[in-house]
């Protein structure tokens, strides 16, 4: 049993790098009510281009880093003007198939520029040592994912409360017309939002593939953080984070203790089991607002 | 020229097929389908019995997301489900092919009730993560829960038989298929003119207005992952008995997309979309690969490229599709019969 402090804790760390990625989700939710199924997507163009940049250039890590964001927020834009503006107005069904589509694309062009091998980053992003807390012992990569992704949400938090931006988006989230008739302009938000949830995922995709290695199977995690903003609630920043460190643990958990039992594979699936479990019981979240329809 | 649309009694009115004309096109489409195998290559008979198990499914798809509204990811992990209660039932528990069909069919159907039961709770985009959820679950359990499945070995399935009579080359499966499609489309194309598909229609557009009007939204919900799941089982039965084999990695999460793709290209919410849509998104793949292999004896390596390419088109002909032409291929059919239908007159 004493493997246990250890579990919680890296499903803990872990849980926090879960929480940064569903906030890319959550971002863009909260700002338009569409679900971003390409976020996963996001993670892994990201994490190829920082190891690009890594690979073929001299450049120090945190410069290698801000490209990354830089390109992080090219792609928003780019998304955001080229195949959403257009979806404005449709039915909720087709602008997730768009973004399912967008998935596709995405998968395809990260497979086909830089294959399918699995890689690593040439040179590590993060200081190499771990943690040792004395009961439990973090792994660099673990380590500063967590810190990332603590300054990360932290960032967004103030952004969100105290910045003008901030409140617009809220603004435009909340109540699209009227955000206009105060003067906000809707479009440019819209870009912003893509934006910052893009960097989001894109800082979040180059902390895990520290951890775990890049490869296109980055995506799959995407995925798997719907299970934690669905428990959080969709449009809840604090149930996001909240979300991430209970699935993490959870996960952890899953893992270890039922993989014996069935022969490997099951932190993967757990994900998606307590996933319906939560539909079934409490489908708006922990913290999501539920949703009122007239006729 | 016929112009315009003059009905003079009811029955006319909700005919399946409006015209003598209509009738006529559909007849010779049927003597070239039944003359196809004779003329056809094996290569075109391969992807016609491709298209026919596309249509079955792309048919159930539609009956549940573009007739219902209720999105569904996870439409592979019902067509693996029927695909392995076929395997399943016929070497292990010696079935024949006929009695293990419809049997796999309704244990999808028995699943899909199970997962729409989730639809009670939740609605459009939370149900879509429902189903995805699930779609992974049961890739899951198709790969580890090997006592049934056998795993990633797979399980072999021999061709179905009358008598002596063997099912086993894709000339002889193209009439078996030919007969599956028929009923499945022609039980569609009659169930949505039907009560039960006005129902659906109904929960699609305005739910909440529907029950005040008395319609039983949970019941009609469950029918339509029913029927879409029975759909998708027969789809997938179909498909590993032509293939005479069934592995987990048949059905992945991106046969789900493609299932999806077929009916946004084709049309959500009309049968004819469904056909078109399975006709369109089948021949994609198989014209990409023949140009991938063709350009591959021009600049050598090009056929590694085949399967990510494959994924961006799809992606590119969904987004394509949803931004240019959201009501999908058949409206464009539309177009081009009304425009020769009210000739000269078409404006």
């Amino acid at each position: 049993m004493d493997i246990l402090p250890q579990l919680l804790v890296s499903g803990f760390v872990a849980g926090g790098v879960y929480g940064l990625i569903a906030l890319g989700f959550v971002i863009i939710y909260k700002a338009t009510s569409v679900i971003n199924f390409a976020a996963g997507q996001f993670m892994a163009a990201g994490a190829f281009v920082c190891w690009t940049i890594l690979s073929f250039s001299s450049a120090p890590i945190y410069l290698a880093l801000l490209a990354s964001i830089g390109f992080a927020v090219l792609l928003g834009v780019l998304v955001e003007r080229i195949i959403l503006r257009p979806m404005i107005g449709e039915p909720i069904i087709s602008v997730i198939m768009v973004t399912i589509g967008l998935a596709s694309i995405l998968i395809g062009l990260t497979h086909l520029i830089w294959g399918m091998e699995y890689r690593t980053y040439p040179r590590p992003i993060f200081p190499p040592q771990p943690l040792d807390i004395g009961f439990a012992v973090i792994p660099s990569g673990l380590l500063w994912g967590f810190i990332f992704a603590m300054g990360g949400m932290g960032i967004f938090m103030i952004f969100f409360k105290y910045f003008r931006t901030g409140v617009a988006m809220r603004a435009t989230a909340s109540d699209q017309q009227v955000a206009m008739s105060m003067g906000i302009s809707v479009k440019r938000i819209f870009a912003l939002t893509w934006s910052l949830a893009a960097v989001a995922s894109v800082v979040g995709g180059v902390v895990i593939s520290n951890i775990s290695g890049i490869s296109i199977y980055l995506g799959d995690i995407g995925l798997k953080v719907l299970a934690v903003i669905i428990l959080g609630g969709l449009d809840s920043i604090g149930g996001a984070i909240l979300g991430g460190f209970i699935i993490g643990i959870l996960e952890n958990l899953i893992g270890v203790y039922l993989d014996p039992l069935v022969g490997g594979g099951t932190k993967d699936v757990a994900p998606y089991f307590v996933l319906v479990v939560i539909l079934m019981i409490r489908p708006y979240g922990l913290f999501g607002k539920k949703i009122i329809e007239r006729v | 020229m016929r112009c315009g649309d003059f009905k003079d009694n009811y029955i006319a009115d909700e005919a399946i097929f409006p015209s003598i004309f209509v009738k006529f096109w559909l007849i010779l489409f049927f003597v070239f389908l039944l003359i196809l195998p004779f003329i056809g290559g094996s290569y075109i008979l391969y992807v016609a019995n491709l298209i026919g198990v596309a249509v079955i499914g792309a048919v159930g798809l539609n009956l549940l997301t573009g007739f219902t509204g209720q999105i569904s990811l996870g439409h592979a992990a019902f067509m693996g489900v029927g695909g392995y209660t076929l395997a399943i039932l016929i070497t292990r528990a010696g079935f024949s092919f006929w009695l293990a069909l419809p049997c796999a069919g309704l244990m999808s159907a028995f699943i899909g009730l199970f997962i729409g039961i989730t639809s009670l709770r939740v609605k459009g985009l939370y149900l879509s993560i429902a189903t995805l959820a699930a779609q992974f679950i049961f890739g899951f359990l198709f790969i580890r829960w090997e006592s049934l499945t056998r795993g990633i070995r797979g399980i072999n399935i021999p061709p179905p038989r009358i008598g002596s009579f063997l099912f086993d080359t894709e000339q002889k499966f193209y009439f078996l298929t030919l007969i599956v499609t028929f009923l499945a489309v022609a039980y569609g194309r009659n169930l949505v003119r039907a009560p039960t598909g006005r129902a659906f229609v109904a929960i699609r557009d305005r739910d909440i207005a529907a029950e005040i009007m008395g319609i039983n939204l949970f019941k009609y919900k469950l029918i339509a992952f029913a029927i879409s799941s029975f759909y998708a089982g027969i789809a997938g039965a179909m498909f590993v008995s032509f293939m005479k084999l069934i592995t987990p990695p048949h059905f992945p999460f991106s046969l789900s997309i493609q299932y999806l793709a077929m009916i946004i290209t084709g049309g959500l919410g009309s049968i004819l979309g469904s056909i078109f849509g399975a006709v369109f998104m089948t021949l994609v793949p198989e014209i990409l690969n023949l140009t991938t292999s063709y350009l591959n004896q021009i600049v050598t390596g090009f056929e590694t490229v085949f399967n990510p390419l494959k994924e961006t088109v799809f992606g590119v002909l969904i987004v394509f599709f949803l931004v240019f032409e959201p009501r999908g291929l058949v409206a464009v059919w539309y177009r081009i019969k009304r425009f020769f239908l009210l000739w000269p007159f078409s404006y």
